[in-house]
Parts: C-alpha cells; sequence; structure tokens
C-alpha cells in the first residue's frame, strides 16, 4: 500500500478529481493549504502599507492505494493537474504499514 | 320583569327626558344671534370674525411646520445613531484582526449604552443648560423641563426632548471614533471609565462652548470668538482624532507594529459600515438645520457632494502612487470627506463643497501613508489621520468658503466667510481649532494618566497576542467550523 501526496493548483483540482474516478479511483482527502516553492507571491496594499504574501493558495489530495494501482494514480494526477507554470506543485509517495476500515475492522488492502 | 323592571324603565324614561330639557338651551345658544344689532358693532363681529380665523391659520401653519420638522429631526436622530451602530463598528471591525473584531464592535456599542444614561442624568444639562461661557449648567439634570415644548434658544419648532435626543446621538459618535487609535491593545474596563470621564470633561465642555447658550466660541448665540461648526467638525472629529493621536501616543505601539503584518480581516464589513456612515450622514450634517428646511437640502447637498469629491481625491492620489485604486482608500477617502464637511455643510455652496471634499481626500492621504509612517506612531485605524485631519480641514476651509447667501448666521445682510470677503473669520476659526486641541491633548493626556492608576488602560502582551475576543469578552466572533 502506497500514500499518494499531491499539492496541486485549485484551479485544476475539479479536472484532477474527474480525471481519478474515470479510472476507479474515489476514495481521497482533501485539504485546503497554503505555501510555496519557487513561485513568488504578491504585494497587498492598505492605506500605503505594504505586505508581502508568499504563502500562496494550493491543494493537497491524499489517498491510500494498492501497490497495482499507484503509478497509473501519479500519471493521471501529473498530466491532468500540469499547467506548465511555475507552481504546478509535486506528488509524494510514501509506503503505507496498514490500513483499517473502520466499520468492519477489514485490514490490508481490502480495506482500501 | 314585574315591578322593578317597570320602575326600571320609568326612571330610565325619565332620566331621558331630564338630559333632553337640558340640552334645549345649549343647543339655542349655538344659535346665529338674531339681526337685532347695530351696523358698527355688526361689522366690528365680522372683522373679530377674520382675525379669529387669521390665528387660528398662522397656528395651523406652525404646527404643520412643526410636525415636518419634528418628523425629519426624529428620523436624522436614528441616522446618527445608526452611524455608531453599526456604522463605525462595521467600518472599524473590518479594519482589525479577526481575533479583536468583537471587542472594537461591543466599545461602540457601550458607548451607545453609556452615554444615553449620563446624557439622560446629566449631560444634556452639561452640554445645552445654564448660559456659561464654558460649561452648561444642572437645571435639566434628569432631563427635568425636557419635554414637548420647544426650547427656542436651540431649536423653536421642535420639542425640546427632540433636539435632546438628537444630540445625544453626536455624544455617543464622538468617543467611539477615539477607539480606531486604541484598538487591539484597549482594556475593556479602562475604556468605559476613560469614556466616562472624556464625555464628562472634554466633550461636554467643548459642545457647551461652541453650541451652548453663552459658549464662548458659539456663532449663533452670541460668542465671543463665533467659531463657525455647523455639525461637529470641531466638537465631535477634532476633539476625538486629536484624543485618539495622544491615546496612541500614551499607549505605545501593538506587539509585533510595524514589521508584522496586520491587514485589515474583513473589508467587506469596512465597505458596508462606510457605506452606512455616507448615509447616516445626512442625519448628522443636514439634521443639523434642526428643522425640515432649505438649510437641511443645503448642508444635504454639501455634505454628498463633499464626500464624493474626496473619494475621488483619495483614489486619485493613491492610483498616483500606487498605480492602482484600492476599495480601502476609496471608502477612507469618502469618510475623509464627510469628516471635513461636517462643519462646513450648513455654511457652504456646492461648489465650495466638492474643493473641501477634494482637498480632504488627498491631504488625509498623505497623512495616513506618509506622516504616520514619518512619525512613527500606531493610530492603529487612523482615527487621527481622518478625523483629526479631516476636521481640522473642514474647519479651517469653513471660514474660507462660507457664505452668507447660503446661511446668514451673522445676521441679515452680514458677511459670513472669507467668500464674503470676511476673511476674519478664518482667524476665529483658528480659535476653535486651537481651543478644541488644546482641550483634546490636556484632558485626554490627564484622563489617561487617572485611568491606568485606577484600572490600568493596556491589556497585558499575552493577551494582545491571543487576541481581545477571547481575553477580553470569552467570545470568538467566528465559529466557522461546522
Amino acid at each position: 500500500m502506497m500514500k499518494i501526496e499531491a499539492i496541486i493548483q485549485p484551479s485544476r483540482f475539479e479536472s484532477v478529481k474527474d480525471a481519478l474516478r474515470e479510472i476507479g479511483i474515489e476514495g481521497m482527502t482533501v485539504t485546503e493549504v497554503r505555501g510555496h516553492g519557487r513561485q513568488k507571491g504578491h504585494t497587498e496594499v492598505y492605506r500605503g502599507r505594504e505586505y508581502t504574501v508568499d504563502l500562496l493558495p494550493k491543494i493537497k489530495l491524499e489517498m491510500v492505494l494498492p501497490d497495482a494501482l499507484v503509478s497509473r494514480a501519479v500519471d493521471t494526477i501529473q498530466k491532468t493537474a500540469k499547467t506548465g507554470k511555475i507552481g504546478d506543485g509535486k506528488i509524494f509517495l510514501s509506503r503505507v504499514e496498514e490500513a483499517i476500515r473502520i466499520r468492519n475492522e477489514e485490514r490490508g488492502e481490502n480495506a482500501l | 320583569m314585574k315591578v322593578a323592571g317597570r320602575k326600571c324603565c320609568l326612571s330610565l324614561l325619565l332620566a331621558v327626558l331630564a338630559i333632553l330639557l337640558a340640552a334645549v338651551p345649549l343647543v339655542a345658544q349655538q344659535a346665529p344671534a338674531p339681526a337685532a344689532t347695530s351696523p358698527a358693532s355688526a361689522s366690528s363681529d365680522s372683522t373679530k370674525a377674520i382675525t379669529d380665523k387669521l390665528a387660528q391659520l398662522d397656528k395651523d401653519v406652525k404646527a404643520a411646520q412643526s410636525a415636518g420638522d419634528n418628523a425629519w429631526m426624529l428620523v436624522s436622530a436614528a441616522l446618527v445613531l445608526m452611524m455608531t451602530g453599526p456604522g463605525l463598528a462595521l467600518f472599524y471591525g473590518g479594519l482589525v484582526r479577526q481575533k479583536n473584531t468583537l471587542a472594537i464592535m461591543m466599545q461602540s456599542f457601550a458607548l451607545m449604552a453609556l452615554i444615553t444614561v449620563l446624557w439622560a442624568l446629566v449631560g444634556y444639562s452639561l452640554c445645552f443648560g445654564g448660559n456659561g461661557p464654558v460649561i452648561g449648567g444642572f437645571e435639566h439634570a434628569f432631563l427635568r423641563g425636557v419635554g414637548a415644548e420647544p426650547n427656542p434658544d436651540y431649536a423653536g419648532t421642535i420639542p425640546q426632548a427632540t433636539f435632546m435626543v438628537y444630540q445625544l446621538m453626536f455624544a455617543i459618535i464622538t468617543p467611539a471614533l477615539i477607539t480606531g487609535a486604541t484598538a487591539e491593545r484597549m482594556k475593556f474596563s479602562g475604556t468605559i471609565l476613560f469614556m466616562i470621564l472624556w464625555f464628562l470633561f472634554v466633550y461636554a465642555p467643548l459642545a457647551h462652548m461652541v453650541w451652548g447658550k453663552g459658549g464662548f466660541l458659539n456663532a449663533s448665540l452670541g460668542g465671543k470668538f463665533p467659531c463657525l461648526d455647523f455639525a461637529g467638525g470641531t466638537v465631535v472629529h477634532i476633539s476625538s482624532g486629536v484624543s485618539a493621536l495622544v491615546c496612541a501616543l500614551y499607549m505605545g505601539k501593538r506587539v509585533g507594529y510595524p514589521k508584522q503584518p496586520m491587514p485589515p480581516h474583513s473589508l467587506v464589513l469596512s465597505f458596508i459600515g462606510a457605506c452606512l456612515l455616507w448615509v447616516g450622514w445626512f442625519g448628522f450634517n443636514a439634521g443639523s438645520a434642526l428643522a425640515a428646511s432649505s438649510l437641511a437640502t443645503s448642508a444635504f447637498v454639501a455634505t454628498h457632494f463633499a464626500t464624493a469629491a474626496a473619494a475621488l481625491g483619495w483614489s486619485g492620489a493613491e492610483w498616483l502612487k500606487n498605480g492602482r485604486a484600492s476599495a480601502l482608500g476609496a471608502i477612507s477617502g469618502a469618510v475623509a470627506g464627510l469628516v471635513a464637511i461636517t462643519p462646513a455643510s450648513g455654511f457652504v455652496g456646492p461648489m465650495p463643497a466638492l474643493v473641501i471634499g477634494l482637498v480632504a481626500g488627498v491631504v488625509c492621504y498623505l497623512m495616513v501613508t506618509k506622516v504616520k509612517a514619518m512619525f512613527g506612531y500606531d493610530d492603529a485605524l487612523d482615527a487621527f489621520g481622518v478625523h483629526g485631519a479631516g476636521g481640522t480641514i473642514g474647519a479651517l476651509l469653513t471660514g474660507v468658503f462660507a457664505q452668507q447667501i447660503i446661511n446668514p448666521i451673522f445676521g441679515a445682510g452680514k458677511p459670513t466667510g472669507g467668500l464674503d470677503g470676511h476673511w476674519g473669520q478664518v482667524g476665529n476659526q483658528l480659535v476653535g481649532v486651537l481651543m478644541a486641541w488644546g482641550l483634546a491633548i490636556v484632558g485626554t493626556l490627564v484622563i489617561l494618566k487617572i485611568v491606568d492608576v485606577v484600572i490600568g488602560i493596556r491589556v497585558p502582551e499575552e493577551h494582545e497576542v491571543e487576541g481581545l475576543d477571547v481575553t477580553q469578552h470569552g467570545e470568538e466572533a467566528y465559529n466557522l467550523e461546522t
């Protein structure tokens, strides 16, 4: 089992979600986050005082998948979330030790 | 129904007969007099009838005028209250950080309640009673003698109670403006004590001096240095704006100022507040005519024009400097214009109003962006930059632009301000301005010291960092998580 953590542009989220559904992946956790890699922020001015805002809004997708589905999911996310500009985001993969379904205590890949 | 019933009917019948008999002479008296009189007394009878009729018409016309005046004044009083709540509460509320939203709104609301009670007990009397040069008296304490009868010294066509309640709304908003400078760091208990003392010892004397009978700055009731202040440029804006600066300097900067970013948490709230201020201000300025008259119209128009010009002035200056016009700049400009036109509104024409607005918009923009940064004081919500500076500009320009054709305040045919050739009026305005500055500075310093010793002015640093809503009031403004 692998965990996919993808930080993407908010404007690409709906397309990514739809594309994942098309390949049979529906379960995910979505959070609104702020951050930046190399992308520059912007300046705001309030009554003459300037503020540099360099924490930019992004969407973080998290999902745990059986090994067999991982590479197709990563491909889909990467192709759909891409705009070609700095700020598109990143995908991280990590191994997951165990998964348990709360409703009926199923374990392992059956729980996913 | 036998015997008792018949006795009943009989007595009823007798009673009705008695009433009818008594009514006959009454009816006879109302019949027109017979013609058995001499010709001379007949014509004096008809003259008397005409004079009586005219007297009745005169009373009816006055009653109609009073009704119109009173209706307008009651609406104006409501509009001015709306300026504090929710106008100012929202305007300031949106400008502070989220963790301090309720605290600043609570300060305005508390004043709506507190000043009202003080006014009823003793405030109205101190401001508008007596005829001393500096302060009123106690003859209207507990609002004794303040009822349906007009007070001809102030407003001869409306009940004195209307005048009283209208003026109350000014007494409420003035101290509320000061909270803009002390925002995000002043103790609520300290605020309450400060406001009680400030109202009694700074606002009341100034209001009496400018608007009260015998007040030495009063322009219409024979003051020594007649200062033209139609709706409160000195009494409301200079006093609160300068006091705000004194408070900001005394209290010191907020933790993290100026390095830490502290942008407004909701300009939407501020926008709504500013628009409510604009609309409410018609009650503030046009209502100061104290009648539903052409002077009220003139003040209404001047107010509106100055505000528009000021918004454009501030936005224009910002566009030139930053390349963009901001929403905060536009609404701040509008407020600056409203402040500046306040003393002038019932004395200047529409074109001068545009000029006053434009000047205020640009100058207040510079005060808030350049001067504040230059001196480094933390006037958190620019109470001094907008009200102190705008009020001073407006008061001085009133002396320049006042015209007798708009308002012959010094008497028919007497010149009013510079445009009439009476440039000395600018000097009188300066006296009023200096008086207001002086009283505000000295009074506020003394009061701050007293309050600091008795209760304390500033919250501890950890409370300031955590936020006043939670630490002063035990609440959060937004509980948005499901």
